[in-house]
């Protein structure tokens, strides 16, 4: 019976299906669940160091600004983030430490003060719990705290710690040590030591002549370009590279895969031998792939852009090739045939009856490739050094310029983002424009 | 009038202004273009460490010392191969975890970014945003602060890749999700499925064949990232391979094997892909 056939036949795809459907997702699971263990997931809550993270987490939206006692010599000093950098200079301190004599008062904020008491000693003035007493005496730390204290305070015989909503005081044989937090980005503009440092942008485009010796405007410039803590010129040149080696390898690649191209493609190269050596050399630039490409070039030209730039450029000259060779083949024989009747030589050929068709598919894999090229740069300058992936892994190994990371990911994240839109607008201009 | 003569009077002469205007503007665009690379292969050659053409004779001597490191203790070659198996699977299993963890998430975001399939119609910008960001931030950034909290190992890469991963699929995903046949998701409507079954049901169906060429493709690439980013820090055949560096010349033997092991799976998943990608395509008949 054909029927009887036909609904066998159904009920056999209904189960494979059904088999698809449920087999495949448990599949899925049941990898997903080997590699839970094989990574060692569970492990990972233990190792994992949530102490960093919130450091990070704090770092990027807030700074902190030390107050600091030397307890040998008795001298105060202001720093923001505690880097000389960031010092206040000569003896100045910012307006919520005022001094008298031999005390020093900092104002925390919300009803937080700790005084620098004459002789080494401390108060700390925490509301809703009491006024805090410590104080060095001779080699131990002695303090009005009992032995029962809240878990935000850690004391033994050399060191005291209080971390509150406010700040950080911090008090050992050698110094005194007050931090309060600050939202926002430290000095981002202008370093204390310029003179512009605490004016308003009006101020500095409208406002009277700051600096006797330059010009409001030119003056401000040069001293947030030049700033010392955030080396914004740097920083646009790190981005510049890293731009650069992307283009020089994306557009390199394709220079050069253009003529090979026409090597590998079957119709336009009919010994058998010559094509396949082609698709190997691509077949193996490809494979070698740029991680192995920039060892091997760093090795030879040093840490830099150039070395990125190659890198990219051999690794893509074998996409290329075969991706230009596969469009090759594709092309359409009339409008050669029909080029060639009107007495056109071989070159005239090629750039009438061949380029036209190949153009826009060539492009547009170009110019994608352009905008992943960006972030391949980034990567490959972490390694080879260059760029503003050297700058973002320079930052991270020093694990404290964390609002410098934060500030280095989000110009990555914007770069690939310009070059995302700028490659898109590129293919529709070039490739619609044209038509 | 020189230039350009009037279309109507004198239209050989109007053809020939206009191709010489684009010629012009043809050979302009080149001339930029040349002088942007040469100008730019110049700046990259000044910032570089080692020039160009003093560092091109250079170029083999790595090689030549791998070569010769592995010559001389060749019949440790494959010791070295089999020790460094187990660093190659991680990074062949980072790869494959990111991917379907990434292809799941993109699938979930690009039905909510998709006109007609969206689940809330005013939201679509809001996912499409999310994509665009997710795909612009470079896998390195994601690992080398997950490095730093949750320490090296093979998890802060998987989840710097997944999360790249679920951008650029998404993307792709969304405009594959755009030509799918909206009659099976009116019908399952009809008989009052819920969204999650109309999608399930009526679009990933028809969508699969090229949700899993796009997720074939990634994955390729996200080897090649497994073992760049196992070079920073992330565990892996990359981590291996940095190591195996840092021996120095006369022990390059070990980082061989790895280059080796490193070549064949590139060139294996490369070819495996662009096989079943190019059955995927004529069964598919397009």
């Amino acid at each position: 019976m054909a029927d009887a056939a036909i609904y066998q036949q159904a009920e056999r795809l209904f189960l494979g299906k059904r088999i698809m459907a449920f087999g495949l997702p448990l599949l899925v699971l049941a990898y997903l669940g080997y590699i839970f263990f094989a990574f060692d997931l569970p492990g990972l809550a233990q190792r994992a160091r949530w102490d960093h993270a919130q450091t990070l987490l704090s770092d990027t939206y807030s700074y902190k600004t030390h107050v600091t006692r030397d307890n040998r010599t008795g001298e105060v000093a202001a720093a923001i983030e505690g880097e000389r950098k960031g010092q206040y200079p000569g003896n100045t301190v910012p307006g919520w430490v005022t001094r008298e004599g031999d005390e020093t008062r900092v104002d925390l904020g919300r009803g937080n003060v700790v005084e620098f008491l004459p002789g080494n000693g401390l108060r700390y003035d925490v509301p809703g719990f009491g006024p805090i007493e410590a104080r060095v005496e001779g080699r131990e730390i002695v303090t009005n705290l009992g032995a029962d204290v809240p878990d935000w305070i850690s004391v033994s015989g050399t060191r005291l710690a209080i971390t509150t909503e406010a700040g950080r005081v911090s008090l050992t044989r050698s110094r005194t040590e007050v931090f309060r937090y600050f939202l926002g980005w430290e000095l981002f503009f202008f370093t204390l030591d310029s003179p512009y440092h605490g004016h308003s942008l009006p101020e500095i485009l409208f406002g009277a002549q700051i600096d006797p010796a330059r010009s409001n405007l030119a003056g401000a410039w040069h001293d947030f370009w030049k700033n010392d803590m955030w080396h914004h010129a740097d920083v646009a040149w790190a981005l510049f590279e890293t731009v650069l080696m992307a283009f020089l390898g994306t557009f390199g690649a394709a220079i050069v895969a253009l003529p090979v191209a026409f090597l590998a493609a079957r119709n336009f190269t009919p010994l058998g031998p010559l094509r396949f050596a082609m698709r190997r050399m691509f077949d193996f630039l490809r494979g070698v792939d740029g991680l192995i490409w920039t060892i091997v070039l760093s090795r030879a030209f040093g840490p830099g852009p150039l070395t990125g730039s190659l890198a990219i450029l051999l690794t893509d000259t074998g996409s290329f090739g075969k991706m230009f060779s596969e469009a090759l083949e594709n092309v359409d024989r009339k409008q050669i045939e029909g080029v060639s009747s009107t007495g056109a030589n071989a070159a005239q050929r090629y750039r009438f009856g061949v380029i036209p068709q190949i153009m826009p598919v060539l492009l547009s894999q170009v110019l994608y490739f352009l905008e992943s090229n960006t972030r391949s740069a980034t990567i490959i300058g972490a390694i080879t050094g260059g760029g503003i992936g050297l700058l973002l892994t320079q930052a991270m190994i020093t694990q404290k310029d964390w609002e410098e990371v934060t500030y280095y990911i989000i110009l990555v994240v914007l770069m690939v983002m310009v070059m995302d839109s700028v490659s898109g607008w590129l293919r529709r201009r070039l490739i619609q424009g044209d038509a | 009038m020189a230039l350009s003569p009037s279309p109507t009077s004198d239209p050989h002469g109007h053809y020939l202004a206009l191709v010489q205007r684009k010629r012009l503007y043809g050979g302009l665009t080149l001339a930029i273009f040349v002088l942007m690379m040469v100008s730019g292969f110049m700046l990259a050659d000044s910032r570089n460490a080692g020039g160009f053409w003093s560092g091109l004779p250079q170029i083999f001597d790595f090689p030549a010392d791998v070569l010769a490191d592995t010559a001389t203790k060749l019949h440790l070659l494959p010791e070295h191969l089999v020790r460094y198996f187990p660093a190659l699977l991680e990074t062949i299993n980072i790869a494959a975890a990111s991917t379907l963890i990434g292809a799941a998430l993109a699938l979930i975001l690009s039905l909510l970014a998709t006109r007609g399939l969206a689940l809330w119609p005013r939201a679509i910008p809001v996912f499409r945003r999310i994509m665009d960001i997710m795909r612009a931030v470079p896998e390195i950034v994601i690992a080398l602060v997950l490095i730093f909290v949750l320490g090296g190992g093979p998890v802060p890469a998987m989840i710097a890749i997944a999360f790249h991963t679920t951008g650029a699929l998404g993307k792709l995903f969304s405009e594959v999700n755009e030509n799918a046949d909206l009659k099976p998701v009116e019908g399952l409507t009809s008989v009052g499925a819920s969204w999650l079954q109309r999608m399930w049901l009526g679009v990933v169906p028809q969508v699969s064949p090229n949700y899993f060429s796009y997720a074939l493709l990634r994955f390729e690439i996200n080897i090649r990232a497994s073992a760049i980013l196992g070079f920073v820090g992330a565990g892996g055949i990359g981590y291996e391979l940095k190591n195996a560096m840092s021996w120095g010349k006369g022990r390059f033997d070990e980082a061989a094997a790895i280059f080796i092991l490193l070549f064949l799976t590139i060139v294996v998943f490369d070819q495996l892909s662009s096989h079943v990608r190019g059955r995927l395509i004529h069964k598919g008949g397009h």
